[in-house]
């Protein structure tokens, strides 16, 4: 089912529905108390993506670059990596530095891990957390550069520990809302946690008079350290593979049992949380909790018929394109095509029963671009698209509103305040969807009846 | 005010200066130290941004997604026709074109290309991987071109192989190949003007070129805004070129004075004194009395709808302070010009890529203890900000939430700006954005802790 075979031009990307690899890296990283991260590459890679991310979270974005020149090039960069970590530690006093290669490290062939390990030697610093992890744009896309520093800075920095009652969450690239909202339910729950990377504040922090260039929050190291000595992981990532796995990591290395669920997204996908929670601790879900999903219940039968009405293109980041077709799914709303644009085949099996229960057909696309989203939604007779700002191009060439949600979001403020894990949240994004399609309806629907039954008749 | 706590790198004190204190000058133009989190983009990045407003190019970026990613439709720049810029074409490197050559990649995609839209222009971006696994990109535009009858033309842009201004050079070394003459010998058309170094951003060369049309002048081509393939490549018959954004277009000014002997001067839309004065100077480079006769009409006309209004937000603005933080030197120096007219003061000038003449001018321009430096970072923009109590900054989309954390009010001067700063329109505009962040109520909430 999964359909790769391109419409039109097979050797183009023709408008990118994905980033590359160290974009998801810094992402990672940032949710690490105390991190400052440094590119292992050209002086462009880190001035793109800070502004990138800077667009969408509205926050200050520092990230350091080794600035590799053409003499860096051809003789190697370790002198400038060497340089640019000794000035991002003077100016940031940094208590955790992560190195992320890019293409041009990597194509030159440095070898980041041999050159941190000398840096510590050289400069005293034995002690001092250096994560490092390659990631070449060329290599794949944001995402599996998010799973994978995030599974990196376990590999560098988790120690064996004695076992304790604290739960890992680990999570994937959601917004700094959907972090809150799932610490509140956690809360709710009384339940220990290291949630895992956290940049609910370090990308979304409150204003603060004067003003300081590094935050204390976010993952502290002294939770990661002891990952391994918790009583279970719970990781919201099924579209991930084992080997970028941070849940899989611990539970491999470690022995902490390992839950894999998906995002708290959708009646279903919220109740496979909770239900999760519930078994590992032996807690029933809270009164309050309990009455948030009536309400969500409530709502989705409000909406149902509104929904019907739908017919949506769901992309972005492989995840959380899972959890929202789902999520269309079970509120009636038929998803014709569910994107990607990273190299993901899990994404397609795990959709496969859905597809299998019978109706209409699902156009899964991987490692896909907006030339071919565009191309099958059309086909299908899309009429609404979710996901990040990316899909602007369908709704100015289309004519295919959007309900932005995911990573970048660029073209309105707040995607890091955009609500969408938890029975309540999921009630925000379900509005939003049902909203937008009854905004397109009324803004249509007495043109298109004077034109289908008073014109034709006249 | 505890400015210490921000820690400042021995390395950078060349790239610092203030008014008044150093007789030494500022140290630019050189690579960016690494760790200094420069705000600086790459070779690539900045032959994009000139090339990108070619409106019915393709624009091709032989490399890994990110790139084009990362610059898909981000500018601001408009166009009267063809859409076809506004997309992110890329060939998209894997590691096994890395490791095998991206060459047969790059061809096949250029003919797919071809066929699906038949343009009349490609241009093929060079990225990092594509300068170090070594892809003859020349040899396979050249090929696709003679196959093809489209031209196809390289963009020597790789990451590393310079700063952003290389990227510039690289642009406008493109635009030379595409403007020389194959079979056509231009005859000069008397009194026709090419105008480089204006993006149409926000439509920003169209209010030019109505300007100009209003006192008799003959607009030929943009470099590069709203331009096309045909009317780039009736650049030669122009007589003057007038010369905006010099840090990108300056090479290109000289090599067509070189080959083309058209002389350039100098310009600069931004403000009411430079507006009038280029308008001025334009009408005696040509030796146009009519034109010159015309242009004090339009000057005398628009100072008076516009002088009441800049005049009003002048009063509000007394005894504000602004930080300049910008790409060129062109815009710091229009900049600070454009401050002087609406009565702020500039305490802090920097630019990405100045040039030393550019920074000798605005040494020139800027009052006594103005602090000016080159390749800022985060870090000394905010210790500067702080230490001369700016007010307000003026930057790209990377300086704004900085500025904003500070409380500092914010200008957009980045090339994705949605509104025109060009023309006595523009400058109404200026001051209008500068009042809306500069006395915005929300820093009434924000200052209600403070004792």
């Amino acid at each position: 089912m999964m359909e790769n075979e391109m419409k039109s031009c097979r050797n183009v990307n023709e408008n990118p529905c994905n980033m590359c690899m160290p974009m998801g890296g810094i992402i990672a990283l940032k949710g690490i108390a105390g991190s400052m991260v440094v590119l292992h590459g050209s002086q462009g890679c880190s001035t793109y993506m800070r502004r990138h991310i800077a667009e969408h979270f509205n926050e200050p974005v520092d990230v350091g670059s080794s600035s590799l020149n053409e003499k860096g090039t051809i003789y190697g960069g370790a002198k400038n990596l060497e340089q640019a970590l000794d000035n991002v530690r003077r100016v940031y006093n940094p208590h955790v530095i992560g190195i992320l290669t890019t293409c041009l490290a990597e194509t030159i062939g440095e070898d980041v891990e041999r050159f941190a390990d000398e840096y510590k030697q050289k400069n005293g610093l034995q002690d001092f957390p250096l994560v490092t992890a390659p990631t070449p744009g060329y290599g794949q896309s944001h995402d599996e550069g998010y799973w994978f520093t995030a599974k990196r800075i376990l590999v560098c920095l988790t120690e064996t520990a004695p076992k304790h009652d604290r739960l890992n969450i680990v999570i994937p690239h959601i917004s700094p809302a959907d972090i809150r909202e799932i610490k509140r339910i956690l809360g709710l729950m009384n339940i220990e946690y290291t949630l895992f990377p956290d940049i609910s504040d370090t990308l979304d922090r409150p204003h603060e008079r004067p003003y300081t260039k590094m935050t204390s929050n976010g993952t502290a190291l002294a939770d990661i350290k002891t990952m391994s000595g918790a009583a279970a992981t719970i990781q919201m990532g099924v579209t991930v593979e084992d080997s970028f796995s941070p849940g899989k990591y611990l539970k491999d290395t470690f022995g902490v049992p390992l839950y894999r669920v998906p995002l708290p997204i959708g009646m279903a996908g919220t109740d496979q949380f909770m239900e999760t929670l519930q078994e590992i601790t032996g807690q029933p879900m809270p009164a309050s909790l309990a009455q948030e999903r009536g309400r969500l219940l409530d709502g989705m039968i409000d909406s149902h018929k509104y929904n019907f009405q739908g017919r949506g293109m769901i992309f972005g980041e492989p995840e959380l394109v899972y959890s929202i077709t789902k999520t269309c799914l079970e509120n009636g709303l038929h998803p014709v095509v569910a994107a990607t644009g990273s190299r993901n085949a899990r994404l397609g099996e795990l959709l496969q029963p859905s597809i299998a229960d019978g109706g209409e057909k699902i156009h899964i696309l991987s490692e896909t671009d907006f030339c071919h989203i565009k191309n099958y939604g059309e086909e299908a007779g899309a009429n609404i698209a979710i996901g990040h700002s990316g899909g602007r191009y369908l709704e100015e060439r289309a004519g295919i509103p959007l309900v932005r949600v995911g990573f970048p979001i660029h073209d309105r403020v707040g995607g890091q305040r955009l609500l969408s894990v938890g029975y309540t949240g999921t009630m925000l994004l379900l509005d939003r969807i049902t909203n937008t399609l009854l905004e397109n309806k009324h803004k249509s629907y007495r043109k298109k009846m004077f034109e289908q039954f008073y014109q034709a008749a006249n | 005010m505890n400015v210490g706590a921000v820690e400042m790198l021995e390395s950078r004190q060349d790239f610092i200066a203030t008014k008044g204190k150093q007789k030494n000058q500022i140290k630019c133009d050189a690579d960016s130290i690494a760790g200094c989190v420069s705000q600086r983009a790459c070779v690539y990045c900045g032959a994009r941004v000139v090339l990108n407003p070619v409106t019915d190019a393709i624009h091709l970026v032989h490399g890994p997604i990110g790139c084009a990613s990362y610059t898909w439709d981000i500018r601001g720049s408009l166009s009267s026709g063809s859409e076809l810029y506004r997309n992110s074409f890329c060939t998209d490197l894997k590691e096994q074109d890395v490791i095998f050559g991206g060459g047969k990649k790059l061809t096949a995609a250029i003919d797919e290309l071809v066929a699906k839209y038949s343009p009349s222009l490609l241009f093929v971006y060079s990225t990092c991987i594509v300068g170090v696994i070594g892809d003859d990109l020349d040899a396979i535009c050249k090929s696709a071109t003679s196959r093809h009858g489209v031209e196809v033309l390289p963009v020597q842009s790789s990451g590393f192989i310079g700063n952003k201004a290389a990227g510039y050079r690289a642009a406008c070394d493109t635009l030379l190949q595409l403007i020389e003459p194959t079979k056509q010998i231009w005859s000069k058309k008397a009194g026709s003007i090419n105008y480089l170094g204006d993006f149409n951003l926000a439509g920003e060369a169209w209010i030019i070129e109505e300007y100009l049309r209003e006192i008799g002048i003959e607009l030929n081509v943009v470099f590069t805004g709203d331009s096309t393939y045909a009317k780039i490549k009736t650049a030669p018959q122009a007589s003057l070129n007038i010369m905006q954004c010099a840090g990108s277009m300056n090479y290109l000014a000289t090599k067509m004075e070189e080959l083309y002997e058209i002389p350039y001067i100098r310009v600069s839309f931004l403000g009411l004194e430079d507006t009038a004065d280029s308008l001025r100077r334009i009408a005696a480079a040509l030796d146009n009395v009519s034109a010159a006769a015309k242009a004090e009409l339009l000057i005398s006309r628009e100072i008076a709808k516009t002088k009441p209004v800049i005049d009003w937000y002048r009063g509000k603005f007394a005894g504000k302070k602004a930080a300049i933080y910008v790409g060129g030197g062109f815009k710091a120096i229009s900049l600070i010009k454009q401050f002087r007219e609406i009565g702020v003061e500039v305490v802090m000038v920097g630019t990405q890529t100045g040039r030393q003449e550019e920074y000798d001018t605005i040494n020139e321009l800027v009052d006594e203890g103005t602090v000016i430096l080159d390749d800022a970072n985060p870090a000394e923009l905010e210790r500067f900000m702080v230490s001369k109590g700016a007010n307000l900054l003026v930057g790209g989309v990377k300086e704004r939430p900085l500025a904003y954390k500070l409380g500092i009010a914010f200008i957009d001067h980045n090339h994705d700006r949605k509104h025109p700063l060009s023309g006595y329109v523009g400058a109404i505009n200026f001051a209008e954005e500068v009042y809306s962040t500069l006395c915005s109520p929300v820093w009434n909430s924000i200052r209600k802790g403070d004792d």
